[in-house]
């Protein structure tokens, strides 16, 4: 676990080692008040709630998350960087470990900043803290799986730009593939089983259970273990493919 | 004593055979010079003794421990200059220093005489607080080299050590390596034979993944009539002599 924490300071200092990174954290705490009080139309609602704040989360997330992640193992294989690293005496799971978690702090860094939205709708009316707690905690969680899809493809190139958009894309697939967009693609001819599965993949539907306050036990252990399997694949991507 | 003991290794990427059944044996005290044309697999072969990359077949034992079996024993006994030695271009000279003194265990205090001593030796203290990437080549090498000897590692591999190195550079690169290989088991790649006789108490010239010659530089020298070096090394890698 040492190695994993040196590793993820060394990864968090290189967030912050440009300006980048604040810039990206001003456009995310930006794009959460704008969405949320002119396309949300929070005001006209007159409810104190931040259902509308969580539901523009998935789609920012879609974007930004794998700005994030692209950099993690694209860059180190460009610089060659990743010679040096894995020749250090470490495993590639402290290291996968180490940068998933640096890149995970980083996103909970710029939802914290969002903290201006819940004194907001708490000055104005009388919300259900427990509720927003519990959208707070499902929106990190869903980053985290964002983030663990968008390492996995940054292990399989070594451009960044290539990581991003398959990062977003295999996002996406994820986040919609509770919506009858997908859906009816797959309705006619598929068995129903096969859509139901399908339909149980998506992110989207678990993190609407969870924004409305609902914790239920079963969404929280498929984000978990959605996280766990790109994160395992990252690591097999890693060693199979590091000198390529 | 025998430090590092290649043992039948071979190594291919597809169809093509990098390392061919390699075996030799560097032992305590010996400066091994690792000639050979490009790709001829100099570095495909340090990179599996390194850890980085996993043989086809065969193995290396270094201080007696398996590369593929303990990996991260043999990566603690290393110290490893990768090819173009390439470190994290954000970091300043100190903090690069100081992450992969973390990662080999030291802190606090041994930590920091380590790092001050690797800058002595190095001469590095001019840019200590600078970032890597605004650092000439000579420095960045001697960065490598700093890293590469912090742990004081009884087994020294450097691929290049002296590539783009001025002759001022070169020259005191190659007196930093004799006066270690006392006590340590060095192995260094280069195309430049005059380091052969400047350093290497031994050589092994290999071409397309085979050992092709493998004694001192005097020995080299008996296999062409008028005992020039370029002209062993053209001999043995393509069997053709110069004035031919």
């Amino acid at each position: 676990m040492r190695n994993v924490w040196i590793i993820t300071r060394r990864e968090l200092a290189a967030y912050f080692s440009t300006p980048v990174a604040f810039v990206f954290i001003a456009i995310f705490v930006a794009m959460t008040g704008a969405l949320t009080f002119y396309i949300g139309r929070f005001f006209e609602r007159d409810q104190a709630t931040l259902d509308t704040f969580f539901a523009y989360h998935p789609f920012l997330y879609l974007a930004l998350v794998p700005a994030v992640s692209m950099r993690l193992w694209a860059e180190e294989r460009k610089t060659g960087t990743i010679e040096q690293l894995l020749t250090l005496p470490i495993t590639t799971t402290e290291a996968v470990l180490g940068k998933f978690i640096a890149a995970w702090l980083f996103c909970g860094i710029a939802l914290a900043l969002t903290v201006t939205m819940w004194i907001t709708v708490n000055v104005l009316g009388d919300p259900d803290n427990g509720a927003i707690m519990v959208g707070y905690i499902g929106s990190f969680l869903m980053a985290g799986a964002f983030l663990a899809i968008g390492i996995c493809m940054s292990a399989l190139t070594r451009n960044q730009i290539i990581a991003f958009i398959a990062g977003a894309v295999v996002c996406f697939l994820f986040t919609m593939s509770g919506l009858d967009l997908v859906l009816n693609i797959f309705r006619g001819w598929a068995p129903s089983a096969l859509i139901e599965t399908i339909a149980s993949f998506s992110f989207l539907s678990r993190f609407q259970s969870l924004t409305r306050g609902v914790v239920e036990v079963r969404d929280i252990i498929f984000l978990v273990s959605v996280t766990a399997f790109w994160l395992f694949a990252t690591v097999i991507f890693v060693d199979a493919r590091k000198a390529a | 004593m025998t430090m590092v003991e290649i043992d039948h290794l071979s190594k291919s990427f597809g169809d093509f055979r990098a390392v061919d059944d390699i075996s030799l044996t560097v032992s305590k005290g010996e400066v091994l010079g690792f000639l050979g044309p490009n790709g001829a697999g100099k570095t495909t072969t340090m990179r599996m003794v390194c850890g980085f990359l996993t043989p086809t077949s065969g193995t290396a034992r270094v201080c007696g421990h398996d590369v593929v079996t303990q990996s991260r024993a043999t990566k603690q006994v290393i110290g490893y200059l990768p090819e173009g030695s390439p470190s994290y271009d954000d970091m300043s000279v100190r903090n690069f220093l100081r992450f992969i003194a973390e990662i080999r265990g030291f802190t606090g205090q041994e930590r920091d005489d380590r790092i001050h001593r690797v800058v002595k030796r190095l001469d590095l203290g001019d840019v200590i607080e600078r970032p890597i990437d605004v650092l000439s080549k000579g420095y960045r090498r001697r960065v490598g080299l700093a890293q590469s000897i912090l742990h004081d590692p009884p087994v020294l591999i450097l691929d290049e050590p002296t590539d783009g190195l001025d002759p001022n550079q070169k020259h005191e690169v190659r007196g930093l390596i004799k006066e270690m290989s006392t006590d340590k088991a060095i192995v260094i790649s280069t195309h430049i034979l005059e380091e052969v006789e400047a350093v290497c108490s031994r050589a092994v010239i290999i071409g397309r993944g085979k050992v092709l010659a493998d004694g001192t530089a005097a020995d080299l020298r008996a296999l062409v009539p008028g005992g020039n070096l370029d002209e062993v090394f053209r001999f043995v890698t393509t069997g053709r002599q110069a004035a031919e």
